[in-house]
């Protein structure tokens, strides 16, 4: 009945107003993104701009072609093999870093400390500093070493802030239960804190996969001499004048809502499963 | 003993980041600054103590007036972004009503942030460009006879660029702190007879501080270290530090782009200690 009565009170003026400024705002958003993603399908002979000169899948044909625009396959399969390496390292380290995080330790706030100035240090400071320590130790930059590095100083943070949000509102008593049951540690951490922190850890998977997958600047001096899929994009900006970087944008933002699909997904079956359990 | 032990788990939890930090950020940064005393030639570094890169950046008017330009889309963006992402969060935690509808409107919005940057500021040309939808339809409407120039590849289109990037990160962080207002203290200033204009200006307003802070930590940060929207946005007719850093690396003076480097990360932090005095960050989490 309170509900009922809540939902009927009316609204102020004001609301419409935000309502209004709100659809606006997710307009802008959306509406550019949604502009290349029709003129993705332009005709054979049209061009950057509409009117759309029919329609087709051929600048999508295009990007399949190695001598039309670069080496789209290559550098996918490297972002998105260094994606998924991101991804783990950055779950796995995060949550043991969050782990520790929960007691004082010496040195706590210097590796917090870290974590902000990794977040807010310009990301070309990172990519210059890592390039020109590799050229002086003469190591060869490559996209799973250097790039690597260069990335989870980027995901790390993230990860780090995710997990201190999650362990400042858990309960430690259904540990002390557990242990009490006489659990190890490992058991505890297994069948106790996973469970509990798993749609987080999700959460960390994904921010930390799409991170890596659109990173443009801490790549670029440190990614060697192959490249992943931005600075491929990147270097299409300045020569191609066709939709096929229509074609591009409109295949990798759909790869992104995929992952995006898959993560929200994860997180609905893992708690569906936590409430039959219960 | 115990206490030992839980100790020693610690350091075995954190240090794989730590190493991390240590490898990839902390030694990198050293030699930034180590390498902007050394000296150059045409082919290499040299290793060397001199100050030359140093007093010609500093010396020169053009690094004075890049300066100047990076901080006006530093302030530009800042401005819009904050004016914009405050209603945006304000809307959410305010007048959407069910926590439903307030996840998702919340993820409406935050799922651009996970697509590609380029993609997005690429998106822009079909829409900005001089054969550009907006330029159309301001000739059909009759509101213009030649088509505007300025809508692409100048100020405008880098500051509308980031503020179509950035805006999230002042959505968040507001809505965060907005978020944890007790909602009996609005009720109470209502009833004390505040206005919606008051109850805003008196009690969302500073209760939303730490939430304006970070995200303006945020984006004043990524715009100041910024490179590729000021080259994809102003066709390469304007300048920031980062894309001066960005070309000296492209020239490989190293050296010259580890002084600028190093200069930009002072100016950076300094922002960032000054914004800093306004919140806690460990206390909002």
């Amino acid at each position: 009945m309170a509900l009922l009565t809540k939902t009927r009170e009316r609204r102020p003026t004001s609301f419409y107003f935000l309502a209004a400024f709100f659809a606006l705002f997710v307009l802008f958003l959306y509406g550019p993104m949604l502009t290349i993603f029709i003129l993705s399908f332009q005709g054979e002979n049209g061009g950057l701009t509409f009117p759309m000169n029919g329609f087709s899948f051929h600048w999508f044909g295009n990007l399949f072609e190695q001598q039309a625009v670069g080496d789209f396959g290559g550098s996918f399969s490297r972002s998105l093999k260094l994606g998924l390496i991101v991804m783990v390292v950055t779950v796995v380290v995060s949550f043991m870093a969050g782990l520790a995080f929960r007691k004082r330790f010496r040195g706590d706030s210097v590796i917090f400390y870290l974590a902000i100035a990794s977040l807010i240090v310009p990301s070309i400071l990172i990519s210059l500093g890592i390039g020109l320590l590799f050229n002086i130790v003469e190591w060869q930059p490559q996209w799973f070493t250097s790039a690597l590095g260069a990335h989870l100083t980027w995901t790390f943070p993230f990860g780090l802030l995710i997990m201190f949000a999650v362990f400042n509102r858990f309960d430690p008593s259904y540990e002390e239960a557990a242990r009490d049951l006489g659990a190890s540690n490992w058991q505890t951490i297994q069948y106790v804190v996973l469970p509990m922190v798993g749609p987080s850890l999700i959460g960390v998977a994904m921010f930390s996969f799409t991170l890596s997958y659109d990173e443009f600047a801490r790549t670029l001096m440190t990614a060697g001499a192959l490249n992943t899929l931005p600075l491929e994009i990147y270097g299409m900006t300045t020569n191609v004048t066709t939709p096929v970087l229509y074609a591009l944008g409109t295949v990798t933002t759909g790869f992104s809502f995929l992952v995006i699909a898959l993560a929200l997904g994860a997180v609905a079956i893992m708690r569906r499963r936590k409430g039959q359990k219960a | 003993m115990a206490s030992d032990t839980s100790k020693r788990s610690s350091y075995f939890l954190i240090s794989p980041m730590a190493l991390i930090f240590a490898v990839f950020l902390v030694i990198p940064l050293l030699t930034i600054v180590v390498v902007s005393f050394w000296d150059y030639d045409e082919y290499r570094i040299l290793p060397d103590f001199i100050l030359e890169n140093y007093k010609y950046l500093l010396g020169s008017s053009v690094t004075w007036s890049i300066y100047l330009n990076t901080l006006k889309y530093a302030v530009l963006t800042w401005v819009f972004t904050l004016l914009i992402g405050f209603t945006v969060a304000y809307f959410l935690a305010f007048h959407v009503r069910s926590l439903t509808w307030q996840i998702v409107l919340f993820m409406l919005c935050t799922i651009p942030f996970w697509t590609s940057n380029i993609i997005r500021m690429i998106s822009w040309i079909p829409f900005l460009g001089r054969n550009g939808l907006l330029n159309s339809a301001l000739i059909n409407l009759g509101i213009v006879d030649q088509p505007l120039e300025f809508l692409l590849f100048s100020d405008f289109a880098v500051v509308l660029a980031d503020v179509h990037l950035y805006t999230l990160f002042m959505v968040v962080p507001i809505f965060n702190s907005m978020m944890r207002i007790d909602r009996s203290l609005i009720e109470a200033a209502r009833d004390a007879g505040a206005s919606g204009f008051e109850t805003l200006k008196s009690v969302i307003v500073p209760l939303s501080k730490p939430g304006i802070a970070i995200g303006s930590i945020f984006v004043i940060t990524v715009v100041m270290g910024d490179f590729i929207t000021v080259r994809l946005m102003s066709g390469g007719q304007s300048a920031s530090v980062g894309l001066q850093i960005s070309n000296e690396i492209g020239l490989l003076q190293y050296p010259a782009a580890a002084a600028s480097a190093v200069v930009l990360l002072i100016t950076v932090l300094l922002i960032v200690t000054a914004l800093l005095r306004l919140v806690d960050i460990r206390k909002e989490l």
